[in-house]
Order: C-alpha cells, then structure tokens, then sequence
C-alpha cells in the first residue's frame, strides 16, 4: 500500500514539448500531450475514484470507478486510459456516474470481507476510502454464492503476507512486478471469475520474486501487506532519509510509530530510485534494533582480556591516552585511522580531519581502497574527475548498454530495474562477465553479446574492441579531435592498432571468439547512445585502474561522454563509498581530491584547522597491515569498517590486529575486526543521526535521524569527543555545520549546504556557482581535465596463475539478499535466502572431482583454506568457481591472495588459483576460527 | 616493511609506465607514482632494498626511476 499521505495522480507523468488545454468539471487545465484524463484532472485539483491505477503504472482500464463523461463522446470511457485532446470537456461527478461507481464498489464489495475494524489496512485502505468516496451505504448481493471470501494466507515471505480472500484482482501487483521490477513473478492465473493472483506454482518465498516490495506497495487491499504493519498497525508520520546500503542510494520514508520504525517505504520524490525499492532497503532494516548492538563503551588492556564497560569519558581517555602514548614511542606515523563508507559524509570528513589533524599524518584510508579505488585513479587520470559522469535517469536514454564487471540484479538491484526497463524497450545490451549473470538472459532482457572471458582479461578484451573500433574506422574522430589530447591520442591509437591488440590475437588469452568481440564492438561504436556501467569486477583486479582507464578510453574514442544516455557509470558498492572518498579519505589526498603535495590546498586546510597538515601521502590500508606487522604502525581507530572480514589474505590481516597496541573499533556491532580491539565505541546506524550519503551518481541526500542512538551518541559526536580528548576540540553542534565546512573547503562542494538540500530533495556535484542546482552530468562542454586524456593500457597478466597444484580460478562477489560482509544482513530474515556462503562450479569441474551438489568442499589456495557447500551450476564457465564473503566463518577472504592493483593496492578478490577437493571436515582455519571466536563472545560482559 | 612485497609493488607499477615509448617518461611515471602514493617507511624501505641487496628482484626500470628520482623520493619522506 502506499502511503497514505503521498498523493497519486493516478497515471504516470508524461513529458512533451506540446501542451493540452482542456476542461475538468468546467475548469480549465493545460497538461502535456499524451497525459490522462485522470491525470489532468488531478492537476485540477478533481481526485476521479480510482482502483485499478496509480501513477507508478501504466493504465489498465479494469477497475470501471474511474469512468468519467467527456462532451461529444458515447458513453463512459475510463479517465485513466483516456489521453486529453484540445479542447475535450469532461465531467468528473453526475447522478449517472455517481450511480454507475456505486454499483461497481456494491460488486467488489459484496466478495470481500466485511472485516475493516481488524484489517490491518485499516487507516490506508484504498479499497474502503473508494466505498466512501462513492457513497456505498449497501450490499444488495449477499455472500452466499459462489465467492473468493474462503482461502489461505500465504506467509511464507518473511516480510510480507498474501490474503487471497481480500484480493480484488486489480492485477497492480503483477503489473508492478513487470514495469517497476522487471522479474514478471507474478501472474493472473485462471480466467473471468477464476482470476486469481499467483506468485507461479509455489508459494511466495519459492518463488522467483525477489522481494523488491513493488506488489505490497502497489496493492490497494491488504491483500500483500508488510507483515510489521500487521504486528504494529497504522504508522503515525514518516520521516524521509536515505537508505543504508548500496550505492544507488534509494530515498525512503521512514514510517515511525513514535520513535520505532513500522516501515520502509520507498519515496516516490526520491530522485535516485523513483518510488522502487530492494528486499534490503524495503524490509532489512530490522537489525538496527537487534538485541546484538552494542550499547556501552569497553575496554581491555589485551586482546585476551575480559572486556570491561565503562563509561564514554573512561573509554575516549583511554583511547586518546594510548594513541598519544603510541605515538611518543614510535612516532607521528604510527598510528592512523579507517573511515567507514557505511557513515556520513559528515562523519567521515571529521575521522580524516581527527587523522590528519590531532594525529598529524595522513594515515587514513577507507574500504573504497579494497572496491573502487581504481575508479578514483583511472577516472581523475584520464578524464579529470574520481567520479561517474552521469545519472541514473540518464540510462533512459540509451540505446546501448555495456555490462562490465557488474551484477546489478544483486549488487544494485533497484538501478538493475531501472536498466531492464530501458532494455525492453528497446536498448541493446552487451555483457562482459566471466559468468552468466541474471542479465544475460531474463524474462524480456537478453544480452546480445555475451563476452565470457577469462578472469584477469579485462585489459586485454578492452583493447581488443577498441582495436576493431579504430581499425575498422569507427571511433568519432571529430570528438577525439575536438575534445580529447591529439599526442596523446596518437601515442595510444600507434598502441592499440598493434596486431597483437587483435581479437584473434587476444582471443586464447581471453576466451573470448574474436568475431564475438568484434561484434560486440561494432555495436557499442554504432548502436547510438553507448553507456558502460562497470563495478569491482572490473577495479578488483591487479589490473584494476588500468581497465578503468581502457573503459574511459573507449567511452572517448567513441564519443560517448559528456551528454544523457552515454557515459562511465562505476556502480558504486556501499551506500556512502562515493561521499568517503569525496570526504578526503585516502591518505594521498585531502577532501575533493586534492593531493597532499599541493602547497596551496595544503594552506586552506592548515588556515581553517589550526595545524599544519603533512605533505607525504600516509599508509593505504594493505600498507598498515604490512607495517604494523614490521612493528611502525601500532594504533588504528576503525569507524564501521570490518576490515578482518572483508580484506583479502584474512591470516594476513589477522595478524597485523594482533601485533596493534591499541585498536579502537567503533561500530553497531562486535565484528570481526572487533574481536582483536582493545577499545570499543557503540557506533549508531543511520537511523540515529542527521547527516548526508553521497551514491554512485554523485548525488547527495539527506539522511534524517528517527530515533535516538541507543547508545547515547550519533558517530559523528563520537568522532568530537575523541578528537576532544587527543587534545584537539573540534566545534560543531549539527552536522550542518561540517557540511558548511567541508563546502567552505572543497570546490566541487561549494554550493551544498542543508538548507539547499532541502530545497532541492537532493544535489549531484559539482555544486557551486556555475552549476548552482548540481550537475547531472559531468564534461558537457569539456572534460573536467581540459582535453580527455587517452591512456596507454597494456594488457599485462596477473601473477596469480593456475598450475596443476591450483587449476581453477576463483572469484568472488555478492547476492541479493545480503550486503558486504553481512553484519546488518544476517541480522535480519534476509537469512531465509541465503543462510551461508556456497561455492559455486560448472558441473564439468563438479563431476571431474566427485562433488555433488550440496557437497561440503574444501577450497585451497595459496593463501590458505576454507571449507564451503558446493553449488553446482551452469551459470560457471570451466575452469571458474565462484563464492560471496558475506559469512564470516565462510572465510572467503582466507583463501583470496595479497596481489593488488597496481596503481591503487585494490586487492585482486576476483582472481585466485584453487583447488577444490570434497571434504568432510571444517578446514584448520575454521576450526581455529570457531574457537577463538566463542573465546572472544566469552570475554564479553554477560547480558 | 617487506621488502618482497615493495619489489612486487614497485614492479608492477613498472609494469604499466614500460607501455610508455619515452623511457624519461617511463621513468618518471614511476618515480611519480612511488612518490605521490607511497608512504616515506615504504620509500625508504625500498631504496634500503636497492643499497644493500642491489635491487634484487627490481626489473630495470624500476632501479632506472629510483635512481634517477632518489632525491625527490628520499628527501621529501
């Protein structure tokens, strides 16, 4: 259901360049050709009854309340199929309609339950808002007929009930499914009177629906309902904020009944997502109030110690003083700090302020170092800025699609949405990905070209197609030279026509035929609007910040930047990963990314903050390990990051904690990264604070505190009182105030403040005087470099070969259901889909080694071991398996290596040789896994 | 800091300015990005590696780039 104090116009909104002028109940309104009598009329300021439409969906014409009579017109057409003409006269209210409404409502009515006062629909009820708006004051049909008011509830879906018996088969549902989803789960089975609602053969949960909360939200019944409004009823008022956990960033009501959330719902003003949402946004919001959080400060001398609670003072003075101790031992630089992507702009502006600042070095660093670092590097290097150049709206105008290194039907799912839509319509979709993604074939979507490649091979089929795009003379040579450097561009074009850039020449290296490749090239230099959407499987490779460039260099050689419906869109992991690297979270540079090296921004920065700001870039997060390993680096405050979990090389990892003197995590929960610290600080979800989220698109949102943090503080007043004890007070009582800051200091910010937010629901930046309302889309009329800079991007292999020890190539990823490294995730019934990680492999691999589908299987690498479930599937191509990390005790990350990006130190997640053998048995890893963690859950205070 | 791990590091920065004709170029693409994204522990930890185990493991180009850039490189850290 939607809520209640949204309007609906009905139908959806149409844009033209011709306008319509004609009457509503004698009242004049002028509407943009193509728009509906309903709509029009909303725009009059005439609600017309309605059922079966809303403006989320195209018209249907089912319901019959919405009839209307329009002057010269037999009959009584429906309003909401109608469009306007010039000049049409339509009449919303008369005795004949007001007649003919009635006797509609009297027929749904009289098969359906007469149970309002105990509905949980009651209060949000379109159903019983229309018998009200139609004067319905009886039944005449009684119900003992044939009727549908017997049958039962499916509640299989977590989160979310199907009442059949309150269905009045206005099939919004199914159409919400298909238009605003895409997965086509539902359908309308059965014939006239027979029609019912069916999520196919199975229940819901069995079902291909993906749990988006389309159908509930476009149901006018309580026929699908959150089963939270069925526990809680009716909310109270709404607050909007931004949602915690992709980069698209989705904007959300926040539904509260006081200060406890009833549910998510998403905002149909919400300039990312446009009224959809996921199964995480929607519905996993639960562990924000998990008996799990943390709620009291601890400390312990040793890793080894009980954990003792005390009071905030206690644990900020102790951090402080070991920090400062630590540093009056081994120096400036041995102690540093891990912004979190998962925390405001705000809050992680004032971790790398308190790093740089009270510290005094530049060790700070953010989990974009392990996903999209290269992207910061490879954009900034070749076209200017660390950022994707377009909107999410602007897929709307493409006309070919290049999937590179992405999954967004897991990863991003409700952006997913938004492109398969475009793809029905008509775009042209090419992917390039070692397996056989959703995308690649779907209900209504069907990929073109499949570039299967090889892991590790990005470089090499990037040069390839560009090599065919040039050869065969199709690149936009007026573009490149207009807009791109002429010597540069001839050093590379002299590169990239080298036989051995060839397709056939790639092609044993890649796997990919080269006719393959050729076409898929020929495609994106031709197709029209070309834009290529790209995530880690492109950046998390040791050739990471090369494939960004090489992704960047075809977009240019083509022409395909700089207007709507083009571009290089990086689909961004974690919700905040944009905003934490904008914030100046990388060692190497201070906020907007500007190197540290740089006298002038240097001054800016040491003026406002009082201290000198140390010109040397400080340690990348791989860095601190390996230093705190040689015993330089000793201190590390970690803001919402789990670094032991996510980060490649756990053994690794877990011994650089260990050899920490003093390790302070704060955070919602006692993760993996918390088990090694000696201080904890209860961090609060996004819930709990004001602040702002930057998504993939560059767009800045509002996040709205709803309830208090349960722990006292928001993490931005943490942040305050530890700096505070370092000895350096900051000064703010809002985070409005360190956005005003963070504008005062960072070009590309100059123009965001909150007041400007609210006026504007949301802001892309660049926002300052020349584009004082953000830009939607970046190098319009120049690139922000200058000339667009072409890359030389030699395709060079991974040192991380298979040999017959390692034959198999392992990569990881993600699902749907769950987020990163599943701390908020598991935490919710998101479990009913995926309660562990598994490992996936083609049948081939599966039958040459015994292994059975659910088999336990043990994956060796040489970094290590881990023990997985096998999934045996066809989505793998031979010779590749694949598994998600998002299961602590999975111990993906044990297994992958410490090979890194060249340029950026992305670790290379996506490439690892193994081999897979069954097992019986927990690998010695895990064991050892198990019993130090109940060791650590013994050491915490008893509830 | 592991001076193995420097040696893979650097090498594989290496790896990308070689595609660069102009060997100045080359080297100063190196030197650059060592200087612009390494920590100076890290610097000095690799030019301790080239003096006392000449550069074991180091392709050419990389020994090319410290040696030409070792002032920039060591100084400012």
């Amino acid at each position: 259901m939607y809520s209640t104090q949204e309007p609906d116009a009905g139908t959806p909104l149409r844009v033209s360049q011709q306008l319509v002028t004609l009457q509503i109940d004698g009242v004049p309104v002028t509407v943009p050709a193509g728009t509906s009598v309903m709509r029009a009329a909303f725009d009059a300021g005439v609600r017309v009854p309605k059922l079966c439409a809303t403006d989320h969906l195209e018209a249907f014409g089912s319901c019959r309340l919405c009839l209307v009579e329009i002057e010269g017109r037999r009959g009584f057409p429906a309003s909401c199929t109608t469009p306007v003409e010039a000049g049409m006269k339509v009449t919303t209210q008369s005795d004949k309609l007001a007649k003919l409404r009635r006797n509609t409502m009297e027929l749904y009515i009289s098969d359906h339950p007469l149970d309002c006062l105990t509905c949980p629909a009651n209060g949000n009820c379109e159903l019983q808002d229309m018998a009200g708006v139609v004067g319905l004051r009886e039944v005449r049909y009684g119900s003992e007929g044939e009727n549908h008011l017997v049958g039962t509830k499916d509640t299989s879906n977590p989160y979310f009930s199907f009442d059949p018996t309150k269905c009045i088969v206005c099939s919004r549902c199914v159409r919400a499914c298909e238009e605003v989803q895409g997965t086509f789960a539902l359908t309308v089975e059965g014939r006239g009177f027979q029609s019912k609602i069916a999520p196919g053969p199975t229940g819901f949960v069995e079902s291909e629906c993906v749990s988006c909360g389309a159908c509930v939200q476009a149901c006018p019944t309580a026929t699908l309902m959150e089963k939270s409004i069925t526990e809680m009823g009716q909310p109270d008022h709404a607050v909007v904020t931004t949602c915690a956990y992709c980069g698209v960033g989705c904007s959300f009501r926040a539904e509260m009944k006081g200060s406890q959330v009833v549910r998510m719902v998403p905002n149909k003003n919400g300039q990312a997502n446009h009224g959809h949402s996921c199964v995480k946004g929607r519905f996993a919001w639960g562990y924000a109030t998990h008996p799990d959080r943390l709620k009291h400060p601890m400390i312990r001398a040793k890793i080894t110690d009980p954990w003792r609670v005390v009071s905030w003072e206690e644990a900020l003075r102790y951090a402080a003083g070991e920090f400062r101790r630590i540093q009056e031992k081994h120096g400036r630089g041995s102690v540093g700090g891990i912004t979190s992507s998962r925390c405001t702009n705000e809050e992680t502006y004032l971790v790398q302020k308190l790093v740089r600042a009270a510290f005094g070095n530049n060790n700070v660093d953010t989990c974009a170092r392990v996903c999209h670092s290269p992207t910061g590097y490879g954009l900034k290097a070749t076209l200017g800025e660390s950022a994707g150049t377009q909107n999410f709206d602007s897929v709307d105008a493409a006309d070919v699609i290049l999937v590179i290194g992405a999954n967004p039907t897991d990863a991003h799912p409700v952006f997913a949405s938004r492109m398969k839509r475009r793809l029905r319509q008509g775009a042209r979709l090419i992917v390039v990905d070692p397996r056989r993604i959703d995308l690649v074939r779907q209900p209504h979507v069907e990929a073109e070209f499949h570039l299967a490649l090889r892991p590790g091979t990005n470089v090499a089929v990037l040069n390839a197609l560009a090599h065919v795009i040039v050869a065969e003379g199709l690149a936009k040579d007026d573009y490149v030279g207009q807009r791109c450097d002429q010597p540069e561009f001839e050093t590379w074009r002299r590169f990239i026509l080298q036989p051995r850039n060839s397709p056939e020449a790639l092609e044993e290296a890649t796997g990919v035929p080269a006719e393959r490749i050729r076409g898929a090239a020929r495609l994106y230099a031709t197709g029209g609007n070309a834009a290529i959407y790209y995530g880690l499987g492109v950046t998390e490779h040791s050739q990471g910040s090369t494939t960004v460039m090489a992704i960047a260099n075809l977009a240019m050689l083509t022409g395909n930047v700089g207007r709507p419906g083009v571009g290089v869109n990086p689909l961004r992991g974690q919700n905040n990963v944009q905003g934490s690297c904008d914030m100046g979270s990388f060692p190497h540079e201070l906020p907007g990314y500007r190197h540290v090296s740089d006298p002038t921004v240097r001054e800016l920065f040491s003026t406002t903050w009082g201290v000198p700001i140390d010109p040397e870039p400080g340690l990348r997060i791989p860095n601190m390990f390996d230093a705190a390993i040689d015993g330089s680096f000793k201190g590390l405050y970690v803001q919402g990051e789990d670094i032991a979990q996510s980060d490649p090389d756990t053994r690794h990892v877990s011994h650089a904690l260990e050899s920490l003197e003093c390790l302070v995590v704060q955070d919602i929960f006692l993760n993996e990264t918390a088990k090694f610290a000696h201080v904890l600080l209860p961090g609060s979800s996004f819930l709990e604070k004001d602040g702002t989220f930057t998504n993939a698109e560059r767009r800045i949102s509002r996040v709205r505190k709803v309830m208090p943090p349960l722990a006292g503080y928001a993490d931005w007043q943490v942040t305050l009182e530890l700096a505070k004890a370092l000895g350096y007070p900051m000064h703010y009582e809002h985070p409005s105030q360190i956005m005003d800051e963070i504008a005062a200091l960072t070009p590309t910010f100059a123009g965001v403040s909150y007041e400007r937010l609210e006026r504007l629901g949301s802001i892309q930046w660049p926002c300052n005087a020349k584009a004082p309302e953000g830009t939607p889309v970046m190098h319009v009329e120049a690139f922000v470099r200058g000339k667009g800079r072409f890359v030389v991007t030699e395709y060079v292999p991974t040192s991380e070969r298979t040999t017959r020890k390692f034959p198999l190539i392992l990569t990881t990823g993600r699902i749907l259901s769950q987020y990163n490294v599943g701390a908020q995730t598991r935490r919710t019934h998101n479990a009913v889909w995926h309660e562990g990680d598994r490992l996936e492999l083609h049948p081939h691999d599966a039958e040459n080694r015994g292994i059975r589908d659910g088999d336990w299987v043990s994956v060796r690498s040489r970094a290590g071991e881990t023990t997985l479930r096998a999934q045996v599937t066809e989505r793998m191509q031979p010779g590749i398996v694949y598994t998600t990390f998002h299961h602590p005790e999975s111990g993906a990350n044990v297994v992958t290596t410490d090979n890194s990006d060249w340029a950026t130190n992305c670790p290379e997640y996506k490439v690892t040789a193994v081999e897979v053998t069954p097992t019986a048995t927990p690998s010695a890893w895990q064991e050892q896994f198990q019993r130090f963690s109940e060791a650590q859950a013994g050491l915490m205070p008893q509830r | 800091m592991d001076s193995n791990k420097l040696v893979k590091m650097a090498n594989d920065i290496a790896a990308f300015f070689e595609a660069e004709p102009d060997p100045a170029a080359c080297s100063a693409g190196i030197g650059g990005h060592i200087g612009r994204f390494w920590d100076p522990r890290m610097r000095r930890a690799l030019f301790r590696h080239l003096d006392e185990h000449g550069g074991e493991g180091l392709r050419d180009s990389v020994v090319r780039a410290l040696s030409a850039h070792r002032e920039a490189l060591l100084t400012k850290g």
